[in-house]
């Protein structure tokens, strides 16, 4: 037995059928590596995002006056945590498969986007002659942000730039964007537009639905912790309940949740795996299938697997505990 | 306790917006309930043996009826599932007794449940001796399977994951950074990349001609995978306990295997069982991920049954089945971890 990665250059020969970068048959699998590094990466992305939201939703439903808002949310919060993630997954996918409509009758959407059995068609952006450099002027300007920030705090030149220069780069992608692309009906599908297929949706809404019950006890866990006082101080200074929570409670709540929110990021990047389960073509689903039967190459392919997982996770804590030392009480 | 109309003003219309919310909540959780209890109850059919049967509309519990055998004990032969039955019996009970028993009891109740039940459960589910018949395991499956793997993994990966978490502690550098390392490790990848090496990797390490049954080597994967949660649980209740607990046992002359086994430990584990609970209770419903490479727990026997030809369609029903038997089993373990906990730390009331 001999262990190398040789394979990686070879042709692949195989179809990815979502990617968010350029995918042909004729591309090697080194390259189906990035292709479905950046699925996983995309589902756990907007999973973190839609999860926490949702969670926090339904955090602060659980301590509302309201007994309906209350009982609704740990409803929700006991049924989700008790069911198996992969079978909320499947339920998902196998449920929206039967519930939605053929392309013909697709279900039109605000904005141009329209749901139907094959995934959400969204209209996409066509940039003209320009191509992305708008897009990375804009990405470029956002990351300045904070430097320039500092510059004004400390009254400097270029201070006027914090939010002009972003303001600036926004008008110049409007103003580069030659049309949108809206999907259309031609035969038996669509075509225009970027589709997000079934398999990513299903994906996502099991992901982040099983992770908001989680953040959501987090989310309560926290809020309680902070003393009252704080509230009763903040009423008393004329802030309404939303300013109270917003101001005062949830930056000091955010100390006690990011080491927790991290572990359940963490949890989130690995269970992307389960898309593995609905064909949703992601690193697992490609490589521990799809590139092992083709290549034979089970312990390369198993350890890149394994080492990208090892990776990300390293990545995200590493974040987190950046930031979680960024908004730790300074004590002096 | 307050008249009704007083506790509805306060709970339900404290404020404009609040009610506001209430009626629309009521609304949305009139209109989902009703349309959940037409499917499940109203229109729904029970009765018959066959797809004919039914025809109302709503769900199809025929289905579910007539499958329920094979939900529960897969294709484990008829005439032997009493078999299954005690040894589930057995685990469950010497479980819950282990957990409720007084303290004086609960250390030989231990030692029966982690070294003569798996024996006797596994006599009893294998046979082969004592003129039980022998049954392969290909033919287990179910939710016999998910119970089985959460037992075995369990209490393999409890075992080992107080190992892991004393080596953590150890003071001899090589044991502790051998622990580190297998529990970061194990915690850093998806259980799912763990399953498909045991499934995939193992065969290739062993030499000519020999195997390792497929349900062993998934009981193998999620045993190490849990002992090494298991493991950082035990660390944190390690943590807790005072170093003046060793220090006056060291001072009554007491060797470290048994300052560990009789003082510390004790102490350590009756703080973080709910953690361990929460463990068992995530470790049941990740059981279901043995259906993705290939063996037939509960889940991947629903996924089969309905493409059955004579059945095909029958997903919601399958999958709410599911839903709910999982539903019970973990609340069930949950509402025990919670009274558990209460009755533990009734030393610290006062």
């Amino acid at each position: 037995m001999n262990f190398g990665f040789a394979f990686l250059s070879q042709r692949t020969g195989f179809d990815i059928p979502f990617h968010v970068v350029p995918w042909s048959t004729a591309d090697s699998y080194g390259r189906a590596l990035w292709v479905c590094l950046l699925n996983t990466l995309l589902a756990a992305a907007i999973g973190i995002v839609l999860g926490s939201l949702l969670g926090f939703l339904l955090g602060v439903m659980r301590l509302s006056a309201n007994w309906l808002a209350r009982s609704l949310s740990l409803a929700i919060i006991e049924i989700v945590r008790n069911t198996p993630q992969l079978l909320q997954i499947i339920f998902w996918y196998v449920v929206m498969i039967q519930a939605l409509p053929p392309p013909r009758n697709g279900l039109a959407l605000p904005g141009g986007m329209i749901l139907s059995v094959r995934g959400l068609n969204m209209p996409s952006i066509e940039m003209g002659t320009a191509g992305l450099w708008p897009f990375l002027l804009l990405v470029a300007s956002l990351c300045l942000v904070p430097v320039f920030r500092g510059l004004r705090r400390r009254r400097r030149v270029f201070g006027w730039a914090a939010p002009l220069l972003p303001a600036i780069a926004l008008v110049v992608v409007l103003l580069s964007v030659d049309h949108l692309d809206y999907p259309t009906l031609r035969g038996f599908n669509y075509v225009g537009g970027v589709v997000v297929p079934p398999e990513l949706i299903a994906l996502v809404a099991g992901l982040s639905l099983y992770m908001s019950a989680f953040v959501a006890e987090i989310v309560r866990a926290s809020l309680q912790g902070i003393a009252k006082g704080q509230r009763e101080a903040a009423s008393s200074l004329g802030l309404s309940g939303a300013q109270a929570l917003f101001l005062v409670i949830l930056p000091q709540a955010l100390r006690v949740m990011i080491p927790q929110l991290t572990n359940q990021y963490l949890n989130l990047t690995k269970s992307t795996s389960l898309g593995a389960a609905i064909a949703y073509p992601e690193l697992v689903q490609i490589y521990a299938g799809t590139v092992l039967n083709q290549t034979g190459r089970a312990l390369e392919t198993m350890f890149l697997v394994m080492i990208i997982f090892l990776g990300i996770n390293l990545a995200i804590s590493g974040f987190m505990a950046w930031y979680n030392a960024r908004v730790a009480i300074v004590e002096r | 306790m307050a008249p009704t109309h007083v506790w509805v003003k306060r709970n339900l219309f404290p404020s404009l917006s609040s009610g506001l919310l209430t009626l629309v909540l009521a609304g949305v959780i009139i209109v989902l309930v009703k349309a959940i209890f037409n499917w499940a109850v109203t229109d729904a059919t029970i009765s018959g043996t066959t797809r004919a049967a039914c025809d109302a509309g709503g769900a199809c519990w025929t289905f579910i009826k007539v499958r329920f055998d094979l939900f529960f004990y897969g294709r484990y032969p008829s005439p032997e599932r009493w078999r299954v039955d005690l040894a589930l019996a057995l685990v469950v009970g010497t479980t819950a007794a282990t957990l409720i028993a007084p303290p004086r009891w609960q250390g030989w109740l231990a030692l029966i449940l982690l070294g003569f039940v798996p024996a006797v459960a596994g006599i009893l589910l294998v046979g082969g001796l004592f003129g039980l018949a022998y049954i392969a395991t290909n033919l287990w499956g179910g939710l016999m399977l998910n119970v089985l793997l959460t037992a075995v993994a369990g209490g393999g990966g409890f075992i080992l994951g107080v190992f892991l978490a004393l080596g953590r502690r150890s003071k001899y550098p090589v044991i502790r950074l051998f622990s580190m390392l297998f529990i970061e490790l194990w915690r850093g990848v998806p259980l799912l990349t763990v399953l498909f090496m045991a499934m995939l990797l193992v065969p290739l390490f062993m030499p000519n001609g020999a195997t390792i049954d497929n349900l062993l080597r998934a009981m193998l994967a999620l045993t190490l995978f849990t002992a090494a949660y298991m493991a950082e649980i035990v660390r944190g209740g390690l943590q807790a306990i005072p170093r003046g607990q060793a220090e006056a046992a060291t001072a009554l002359g007491l060797r470290p295997w048994a300052i560990q086994c009789f003082i510390v430990l004790p102490q350590a584990l009756r703080l973080v069982i709910p953690g361990l609970v929460n463990t068992v209770i995530d470790l049941f419903k990740d059981t279901t991920l043995v259906s993705i490479v290939g063996l037939f727990d509960l889940l991947a026997v629903i996924t089969q049954a309905q493409k059955d030809q004579v059945w095909l369609g029958m997903a919601r029903e399958g999958y709410a089945f599911a839903v709910v038997v999982f539903f019970l089993c973990c609340f069930g373990m949950s509402l025990f971890s919670r009274r558990l906990e209460h009755r533990l730390n009734r030393h610290l009331r006062y």
